[in-house]
């Protein structure tokens, strides 16, 4: 074709509006996704209250009738101080795997191990070499250890599934099995007990009223949050998780990001086994036995992707209040732990159905 | 007759007869939008309908609609003589209307038998009867024109051309009385467009009536019977005769604009311009070899050849997204670390990929983000991001490349696929980017966006932008270049100005190095 009239702009800089190009309305195809061009932008505020209600709306719900099962069969055993304290000082520990999690979950991954590493730090950082020195040193030398032992091991995955290509779901399976099989072999399959008194003291203390292991999962939720929303850390794991092509032809380097979020997964193992030691005062070749799972569970019902692309931290710390305030109604009401994973099976479930149901309105309104 | 605009009754080309679909006053109602606002149109039997219409003028709802994948909130729909209420896809298909969407809609993990097949397994007792079910397949292909896929084979080892047969098939599969293909040549190289050619006009001359989408006009003109133009929504125009209607008026019709589908004046580049992309016998084993090119900056080399010829890779080779085997790659002078995006992207190049949705956005996203994709962190302080920075200079790139609507917050998918383009360009603008590779910049771009697409191309490299262009569109990459490369099996077969070759030349060339 021959050369004709000049295009409508000359430069990109001077654009002139053109009132009679049409609004692409039909492309979204879902109902919802297209809105029309006189609708007037809702302000800032009107839409940070919609979004946030509308993503955590039924986590709210939910938690609230746990509470109000609880109430009503415990009464004042359940809706005490005392018990709510014992229900945060439980979540604790899964809380902070959970955030771990977040992150590799909303990167488009899975880590099936962390709950095995938390058990290999945990008898890592308690065996008799490391108690020694604690005692000699300082008792950081039993915290490093475990966060050393957890971000290895999480590098390790990182390694694998980014450089050498494994599928996720494989490559931390094996370390759930081999980290496991380490710990025993460490432990020879004894529970060895902390004996470094400052150690506890520490961990075992309450901060205004408060233990010190529901402080360090308020602090991980905290960082992990901002790190997920505030950060350029977290938009690449956004990225990764949304489209890793994309991402990788922008510029980002897709491996190494990998590679990070399951080191920050293997890092929140080891603060989980740090917490796991102070709980129970002792290091043990079974601790966090099936916590991947929980963990899991947590972050899908809080409305993270399973897919990647998106992740809510808070949607994960409701889940996790959700399970742990379940299972103290169970305790209080001395009913069966298979009870209880029925229970928790079916608010998987519901959960996820409710999320599904209610993100879909949000979207059409 | 149908309505009360424009109406020329029957061409030459359509069966005399009652029409064997006719849909009236059609509405539908998106949430905040209305995406049809009243659509007529009318289909013979045996004749080819073609739908044209800007992207958002309602083409994919209606289409959508006709499949049962949407219900209508009013209107009425009459199917070979009968009122017809498309409920589900299933009930679609069973009446005898297929659907070949414009994304391939296929299944990679299954074989081409399973895919044509899906949902309509052959099967006695629950058990499938995979030999009877692959005969047929086989026989399908064949009535296609492509016999030599094996029925057997994985269709994601298949080309996208492959695929397209596929969808094809599958829509025979169903005994169709009317086929709807969406944009069928997306994905083609003219050979295989000849090829789907062949196979509309076999399945009119069996009577059944398909209904064409595309953008290309030369395509609708060659196999075309009758037109209907959407404009917002509104049926504007219905039942023009292909051959009696000026290509103007289709422009004029679908734009409500009289602006012609052109490319911007080339100033030529100036003689002191620096090289500012050279590319120095860049090979990739097995797909392409000792590929030379120097773009100035100001210039824009445009890379013809076929689908499979080895263009696209070409490009994302340079770019780094794929590691040449031998050659070299310089940006101002400085040698690229082979194999390294990242590496291209801060040397200043930016790739606007051929698949935007699967290779250049994150869909879910709002549009800020994607336009911010590669310089987010440029903006943060530190680790942390400056979103209301982001959202400023993502503004400024909407503003300036009339990226609608003009809302930074609204979500990548929602947009057609012209302004998503332009979220890929503008997220080179916002990088800086002096080179710029575009691999098939008009895909799925509509007629009258396609004239600003080209505008801003031009503009770029009169800013002093170093631009590399594929397409399969010859035209395209004749009308928009300085300098053409003309690229087949994976060679340089012929280089020179674009004014001293037109689109015959090209093919011949093409031809000619495929025969050797």
């Amino acid at each position: 074709m021959s050369e004709q009239t000049p295009p409508t702009l000359a430069t990109a800089g001077s654009v002139p509006p053109d009132p009679d190009r049409p609004t692409p309305v039909d492309r979204g195809g879902a109902p919802g996704t297209a809105v029309g061009p006189t609708q007037p932008p809702p302000s800032g505020l009107r839409r940070f209250l919609h979004g946030a209600a509308g993503r955590n709306i039924g986590l709210v719900i939910a938690l609230v009738l746990v509470c109000v099962v609880g109430f009503a069969t415990a009464g004042e055993r359940f809706a005490s101080v005392d018990n709510l304290m014992t229900i945060l000082r439980f979540a604790a520990v899964i809380g902070v795997l959970s955030i771990g999690m977040t992150f590799v979950i909303t990167g488009g991954g899975i880590d099936l191990s962390v709950g095995s590493v938390l058990g290999l730090a945990s008898v890592w950082a308690s065996t008799l070499a490391t108690q020694t020195m604690a005692g000699d040193i300082h008792w950081i030398v039993m915290v490093g250890t475990a966060l050393a032992v957890g971000t290895v091991c999480g590098l390790v995955n990182g390694v694998l599934i980014a450089y050498g290509r494994v599928v996720a779901f494989i490559a931390t399976l094996a370390m759930m099995v081999g980290a496991r099989g380490l710990a025993e072999m460490i432990a020879n399959r004894q529970t060895q007990l902390v004996t470094v008194d400052p150690f506890l003291d520490f961990f075992r203390a309450d901060l205004l009223g408060i233990s010190v292991l529901v402080w360090i999962f308020a602090a991980v939720a905290v960082a992990g949050w901002v790190l997920l929303n505030r950060t350029t850390f977290g938009r690449r794991t956004l990225a990764v998780g949304g489209n890793p092509e994309a991402a990788r032809l922008a510029g980002i380097k897709v491996k190494r990001h990998t590679m990070y979020l399951y080191a920050i997964a293997g890092l929140t193992a080891g603060i989980a086994a740090v917490m796991m030691l102070a709980r129970t005062t002792a290091g043990s070749s079974t601790h966090g036995q099936y916590y991947e799972l929980d963990a899991i569970a947590a972050v899908v019902v809080g409305g993270t992707l399973l897919a990647g692309g998106r992740g809510t931290i808070v949607g994960t710390v409701f889940g996790v209040l959700i399970f742990a305030t379940l299972a103290n109604v169970f305790t209080q009401n001395n009913l069966s732990i298979s009870a209880q994973a029925v229970a928790r099976g079916v608010i998987i479930v519901a959960a996820v159905l409710l999320q599904q149901r209610l993100a879909a309105r949000h979207r059409s309104t | 007759m149908v309505n009360d605009v424009q109406n020329v009754p029957g061409s030459p080309g359509a069966q005399p007869g009652a029409p064997i679909l006719t849909m009236r006053g059609i509405v539908k109602h998106f949430p905040g939008a209305k995406a049809l606002d009243g659509v007529d149109l009318e289909v013979l039997p045996g004749e080819v309908h073609c739908l044209l219409g800007q992207n958002g003028a309602g083409k994919s709802t209606l289409i959508k609609v006709l499949a049962g994948a949407h219900r209508p909130d009013s209107g009425t729909i009459t199917w070979r003589g009968e009122p017809f209420e498309v409920t589900t896809p299933v009930a679609a298909l069973r009446a005898g209307i297929a659907t070949m969407y414009q994304e391939l809609d296929v299944v990679d993990g299954l074989t081409v038998t399973e895919n044509v097949d899906l949902g309509h397994e052959l099967a006695s007792a629950g058990f499938t009867q995979r030999r009877a079910a692959r005969a047929r397949t086989a026989e399908l292909l064949a009535r296609l024109g492509h016999a030599e896929i094996p029925p057997g084979r994985e269709v994601g080892r298949l080309s996208a051309a492959g695929k397209q047969v596929v969808s094809m098939a599958r829509a025979l599969s169903h005994d169709a009385r009317l086929i709807v293909m969406d944009e069928p040549s997306a994905v083609l190289d003219s050979e295989e467009v000849a090829n789907l050619f062949r196979v509309v006009r076999d399945l009119t001359a069996a009577g059944v009536a398909v209904v064409y989408i595309s953008h290309r006009l030369d395509e609708i003109r060659e196999v075309g019977d009758r037109i209907t133009v959407l404009k917002d929504g509104r049926t504007v125009a219905t039942g023009l005769a292909v051959d009696k209607t000026p290509t103007a008026d289709l422009i004029r019709l679908m734009t409500g604009r009289t602006v012609e589908h052109a490319f911007p004046e080339r100033p030529g580049v100036p003689a002191g311009a620096d090289r500012r992309l050279v590319v120095a016998d860049l090979s990739l084993r097995g797909v392409f070899e000792d590929v030379s090119l120097t773009v100035r900056s100001g210039e824009v080399v445009g890379l013809a050849g076929l689908v499979g010829s080895g263009r696209s890779e070409i490009l994302e080779t340079i770019y780094g997204a794929r590691r040449a085997t031998s050659g070299s790659v310089e940006v101002a002078g400085r040698r690229l670390r082979a194999g390294s995006v990242s590496a291209a992207v801060g040397a200043g190049i930016g790739l606007a990929p051929e698949e935007r949705k699967s290779q250049g956005l994150l869909l879910d996203e709002p549009v800020y983000r994607n336009i911010t994709l590669s310089t987010f962190g440029r903006f943060a302080r530190g680790p942390m991001l400056d979103e209301q920075a982001e959202r400023t200079a993502a503004r400024e790139q909407i503003t300036a490349l009339d990226l609608r609507p003009h809302d930074p917050d609204r979500t990548a998918r929602t947009l057609s696929g012209g302004n998503q383009q332009k979220a890929m360009l503008a997220r080179w603008l916002v990088h800086g980017c002096d080179v710029l590779l575009l691999d098939e910049p008009t895909r799925g771009v509509d007629v009258g966006a396609r004239a600003e697409i080209y505008g801003l191309v031009r503009a770029l490299a009169d800013r002093g932008a170093a631009v590399v262009v594929v397409s399969s569109e010859i035209e395209e990459v004749l009308g928009l270049s300085d300098e053409v490369l003309v690229i087949s099996e994976g060679r340089v077969v012929h280089r020179c100005p674009a004014e001293q070759i037109d689109e015959h030349g090209v093919l011949d060339l093409v031809m000619e190095g495929s025969a050797a």
